[in-house]
């Protein structure tokens, strides 16, 4: 089956024509790069995306921490993932890239602070 | 923080940033979103990860003095500028001023949408402030006006904060907003673009309770009895930014009336020698990693009018 997708990895938005069986890419046109290949090879497959969100603090500089997950988890998965954020605080001064929750919800992803925070 | 750094890479040894926040990095701090860098870094980046990465290389660089919470209040052509910080009024005299002011949001009042003022209606980035850094919803079900990117990452994060967002509406045939910003801030979520169709109405008395919806013609002309509405309690509003360049017409610079971006024959120059205004102050970019490139220009070309010797 043949069908038009718009690649989401950088600004460019390339126009992909993608001819798939199910979840397997048989072939592509449209990418002007390797990213694009991957990137409908996976949406295809699997659509990921990454998720970014903020999680509250107690204690700190600022009032929300900016996070973001280590690496792209599957698409369905990213409302299970913001009910499950809404339960982290964060308490203590963090550093940028430190990992806030360790394989996230299971997914072998983590979830990582941003930017640093010290004490208010 | 970018045009500061290429300063003091193209030999200007003393550099004083102002920032008027508590926090270097401007807007990025609250453009949570991944999307930044890939130019200039070769990575995805969020907002934060982006302005943290020039924090760093800012803070390790001692010929750059950085004043948080000061606030520039005044600019003469003369280079004179008076800043407020906690406690004090500070006046200086600068050889080169580069003005990094950036944008502010066209409101509702800016558009006309008739209707009533009640509560509920938001500029799109100070709604963004609000969720990503004060950790405030603010409603539960959203229309948004405008397909602008800050409309598009807000109809985005609004829907996974899980406010419905009922549609987004734009009056142009196509989104303004970035092609990828199309399919996974909107498509991913389900989210109707509504091309082509206007806000004609607010309602509500306290707060907002619903739009009125109408297509439009290629006039920008209402179509008799396409009209219909939709029950919200939230309104954002994502219609273009306004470069903020009141310090530069106070010093007596020129100024497009109908962009509010300095009067200049290229890129960063104003029109009084030495003051440079860079990024969102000079014209609205799309992408920050350009605003980076132009900024470190900005820099160049100040360290020049200081006669440091262009690089080779």
């Amino acid at each position: 089956m043949k069908r038009r997708m718009t690649c989401i990895e950088c600004p460019k938005g390339c126009q992909l024509e993608i001819e798939a069986d199910g979840a397997r890419l048989i072939s592509m046109s449209g990418h002007e790069c390797n990213r694009g290949n991957l990137y409908a090879k996976q949406e295809i497959e699997a659509p990921v995306r990454t998720l970014t969100t903020s999680v509250l603090t107690r204690g700190l500089e600022l009032k929300m921490l900016p996070v973001r997950s280590s690496r792209p988890i599957p698409k369905e998965k990213l409302f299970a993932a913001m009910d499950a954020v809404k339960l982290i605080t964060v308490t203590s001064p963090v550093k940028a890239g430190a990992v806030i929750a360790p394989d996230f919800l299971g997914l072998g992803v983590d979830l990582v602070a941003c930017r640093g925070l010290g004490k208010a | 923080m970018a045009a500061a750094l290429a300063a003091r890479a193209a030999g200007v040894e003393d550099v004083l940033l102002l920032e008027r926040d508590q926090h270097l990095g401007g807007i990025l701090n609250q453009c949570i979103h991944p999307g930044f860098g890939l130019h200039h870094f070769k990575a995805e980046l969020t907002g934060p990860e982006y302005a943290d990465r020039f924090a760093g290389l800012v803070k390790a660089d001692p010929g750059i003095e950085v004043s948080l919470r000061s606030f520039a209040v005044k600019l003469t052509k003369d280079k004179e500028l008076s800043y407020l910080r906690p406690g004090a009024l500070e006046e200086i005299k600068a050889r080169s001023v580069i003005l990094a002011t950036g944008c502010r949001e066209r409101t509702r009042e800016m558009i006309p949408i008739p209707g009533s003022r009640p509560a509920g209606i938001y500029p799109a980035g100070l709604a963004q402030k609000m969720v990503n850094m004060e950790g405030w919803i603010p409603g539960r079900e959203a229309v948004i006006v405008g397909s602008g990117d800050i409309g598009l990452i807000m109809a985005r994060r609004m829907a996974l904060e899980g406010v419905t967002v009922k549609a987004v509406i734009e009056i142009q045939k196509v989104s303004r907003g970035l092609v990828r910003n199309v399919v996974q801030c909107l498509e991913d979520f389900g989210i109707p673009l509504y091309l082509q169709h206007r806000v004609s109405m607010i309602h509500g008395r306290d707060r907002v309770e619903k739009v009125s919806v109408v297509k439009v013609d290629d006039e920008l002309k209402d179509v008799p009895g396409s009209g219909f509405t939709l029950a919200c309690d939230t309104v954002l509003v994502s219609v273009g930014l306004i470069p903020e360049n009141e310090l530069l017409e106070m010093a007596g610079g020129e100024i497009d009336r109908k962009t509010n971006t300095p009067v200049a024959p290229e890129v960063n120059l104003t029109s009084i020698p030495g003051i440079f205004a860079c990024g969102n102050a000079c014209k609205v970019y799309d992408l920050a990693d350009w605003v980076t490139r132009d900024s470190e220009l900005a820099g160049k070309m100040a360290a020049e009018y200081l006669g440091k010797a262009p690089e080779k």
